[in-house]
């Protein structure tokens, strides 16, 4: 087990090393300065922008520099946007409410997704089967950015129960945290009934049966267990979608979240913040994976001999 | 079974027409029996038709809708009619041709992204899985740590870095000098840049499905034999192998297509993608959520028209690996 965890951290070295510095040579190279969209500025104040900002040293300079800062001070460099702010202070700020909403999203996930994937589970072939299975395969297809609009047309504009946007009261986080979990509760959907439906030809439900023990005994002790494996590796993936989920919801429902800092970044060519929150999302997802397999390990030893 | 066969022609021979296929007896190979098992699940074949029917409509919009950017400021928001089947946008200009031109994008940009990614996943994958051994070890490794990358976060740079008008200017650059000033890329080549950006890094499932398939086939006793007889390699791979792991190769293509749709559709929601006055279904979606409230037609239309084919993509795609593996078949 050990010597398991210390070979996946090992590996996790040269992916993040590719990840910084592939992005940090895109972001040098892609075309349009951060200063672009400003007024016109004079020669000299253009020239002591640089400076302030490090951009008059030679790249490689820049690179080790920036290197030596994230990995000795974790320090991923000022905004070039938002005038004195680093994007450390605005990482800091909204991952909490990105935090929240992704939390939520993922309760709705696993609470509707797990219990139609058993129910669909139990008969399959008939209508219990298949209405929760054709209702998961529409949200699979149903993208946010359609289902999320939808949600509030129907639900806040024309009902109206709800804010259309913001995230001020408890009330605000139901139709981002459902317009965000729905799509992972129809997949997780999916994945547990195809796990259930192979535990539950095993022989030892049979025998669980053959015990006498209640229907809702082998179901939910004997069963769920084996059943939800495929859902602990789903998981991993889980968060980057989360993450990029939140992409979505965040600028649909106007959440100060960090989701909606990282488009706002990429669509004004804020260089070092989609650097910064790029490699932030990057160690996020592959700390997050490491969890993931060694969970996955522990739980189930087989996977010790690969 | 021949015998029954046989004595069908025979009992054929003096009917008024012949009811059996002159190729009866051949059996049926395994794409015609794929073919019959796809037939009998009616969800793919409804997925297929649809499939074929969007991209059909899409293709031939020039012909059967009105110029998608003829603005009518008379007409702007008029609800869905006789005339306009999908009502007008806000400056007038006609939803339902809006939707079919959009259409062509999004359908565009899946399959060339696809086929980036199909041309190295095939490639990659067949020979990591030929040599095998330490080729296959190093290949496989580098297959894993481009896996670990966070990918919609990727794809994000990429764009920042290809959908730029700066970056076009450039190789707009780099193409006069070498063909001449006749030789320019517009603005709608941004997103196909992009896109082969997306499908460079989308290959990955496809070289590991490969590979694991070449693997198995490589220990094949006609593989073998086709070595011992003295066929080049490049004859084993591309007479021997490919032609075997056609199927998942299909199936997997399937199923690409909508993904890629999905994230084109993604990035243009916001803001990333496709660039106005070129309009993709997720522009349309997008330009329809900011006006919802008062003309829902809108945005309902739009995404209707990507939800559906993406749906009938995944119902075709579930088919095809059905009936083309059968043993990788769920349930």
């Amino acid at each position: 087990m050990f010597k398991f965890i210390a070979r996946r951290l090992l590996e996790t070295i040269p992916v993040l090393f590719i990840i910084i510095t592939g992005s940090f040579f895109l972001m040098h190279a892609a075309p349009g300065g951060p200063f672009d969209a400003e007024r016109r500025v004079t020669p000299e104040i253009q020239r002591n922008l640089e400076a302030h900002y490090g951009l008059n040293q030679p790249l490689h300079k820049q690179y080790t520099d920036y290197l030596a800062r994230l990995i000795f001070h974790g320090d991923l460099g000022p905004s070039f946007k938002y005038a004195n702010r680093t994007v450390n202070e605005l990482i800091a700020e909204s991952l909490p409410v990105s935090l929240q909403l992704g939390l939520w999203g993922i309760l709705i996930a696993v609470v509707i997704g797990v219990s139609a994937g058993i129910i669909a589970s139990l008969r399959p072939n008939t209508a219990t089967d298949y209405i929760p299975m054709t209702l998961s395969m529409a949200g699979v297809c149903l993208p946010t950015f359609v289902l999320g609009p939808l949600l509030v047309l129907v639900f806040a504009m024309r009902l109206r129960w709800f804010n259309p946007s913001g995230w001020d009261e408890p009330s605000d986080y139901v139709l981002p945290s459902l317009t965000l979990g729905i799509y992972y509760a129809a997949y997780l959907a999916r994945l547990t009934r195809g796990g259930m439906l192979e535990i539950l030809s095993q022989d030892y439900i049979r025998t669980a049966r053959a015990k006498g023990a209640s229907e809702t005994r082998v179901v939910l002790r004997h069963a769920l267990r084996g059943g939800l494996l495929p859902v602990v590796s789903f998981l991993g993936p889980a968060l980057a979608g989360i993450i990029s989920g939140s992409f979505v919801v965040e600028t649909i429902f106007q959440i100060p979240g960090l989701g909606r800092y990282f488009v706002t970044a990429a669509f004004n060519r804020d260089y070092t913040m989609v650097l910064g929150t790029v490699i932030f999302f990057a160690v996020l997802i592959i700390v997050f994976n490491l969890l993931v397999d060694v969970v996955q390990v522990w739980l189930n030893p087989r996977l010790r001999f690969d | 079974m021949l015998e029954t066969e046989e004595v069908a022609k025979i009992a054929t021979n003096d009917a008024p027409a012949p009811v059996i296929p002159d190729d009866a007896e051949a059996g049926s190979s395994l794409w015609q029996d794929a073919w019959h098992r796809l037939l009998k699940n009616r969800l793919s074949v409804l997925g297929g038709i649809v499939v074929i029917l969007v991209a059909l409509l899409c293709l031939s919009a020039g012909f059967i809708a009105p110029p998608p950017d003829v603005q009518n400021l008379d007409l702007h928001e008029t609800p869905p009619s006789a005339a306009h089947w999908f009502g007008t946008d806000t400056l007038g200009r006609d939803l339902f041709s809006r939707v079919l031109h959009g259409g062509r994008i999004s359908l565009a940009v899946g399959v060339v992204a696809t086929l980036v990614a199909l041309c190295i996943g095939v490639v990659y994958g067949t020979v990591s899985g030929y040599y095998g051994g330490n080729v296959d070890a190093v290949m496989m490794r580098i297959v894993d740590i481009i896996y670990a990358l966070p990918f919609t976060i990727f794809v994000i740079l990429l764009s920042v870095f290809f959908n730029n008008d700066q970056t076009r200017d450039r190789i707009n650059h780099v193409l006069h000098a070498v063909f001449g000033p006749g030789v320019t890329l517009g603005s709608e080549f941004n997103i196909i840049l992009l896109f082969a950006a997306i499908g460079a890094v989308e290959w990955l499932t496809m070289a590991r499905i490969v590979r694991g398939q070449v693997r198995s086939l490589r220990r094949m006793d006609f593989v073998e034999a086709a070595i011992a007889l003295g066929v080049p390699t490049r004859r084993i791979i591309f007479r021997h192998m490919i032609p075997n792991v056609l199927g998942p190769i299909v199936v997997y293509t399937t199923l690409t297509i909508p993904s890629v749709m999905l994230l084109e559709a993604f990035l243009s929601f916001l803001g990333l993608g496709v660039q106005p006055p070129n309009a993709s279904w997720g522009v349309l979606i997008q330009e329809g959520a900011k006006s919802m409230e008062e003309f829902p037609w809108l945005l309902v239309f739009p995404g209707l028209a990507l939800s559906i084919t993406l749906f009938s993509f995944n119902f075709l795609g579930d088919g095809l690996r059905d009936a083309l593996d059968p043993r990788a078949s769920k349930d």
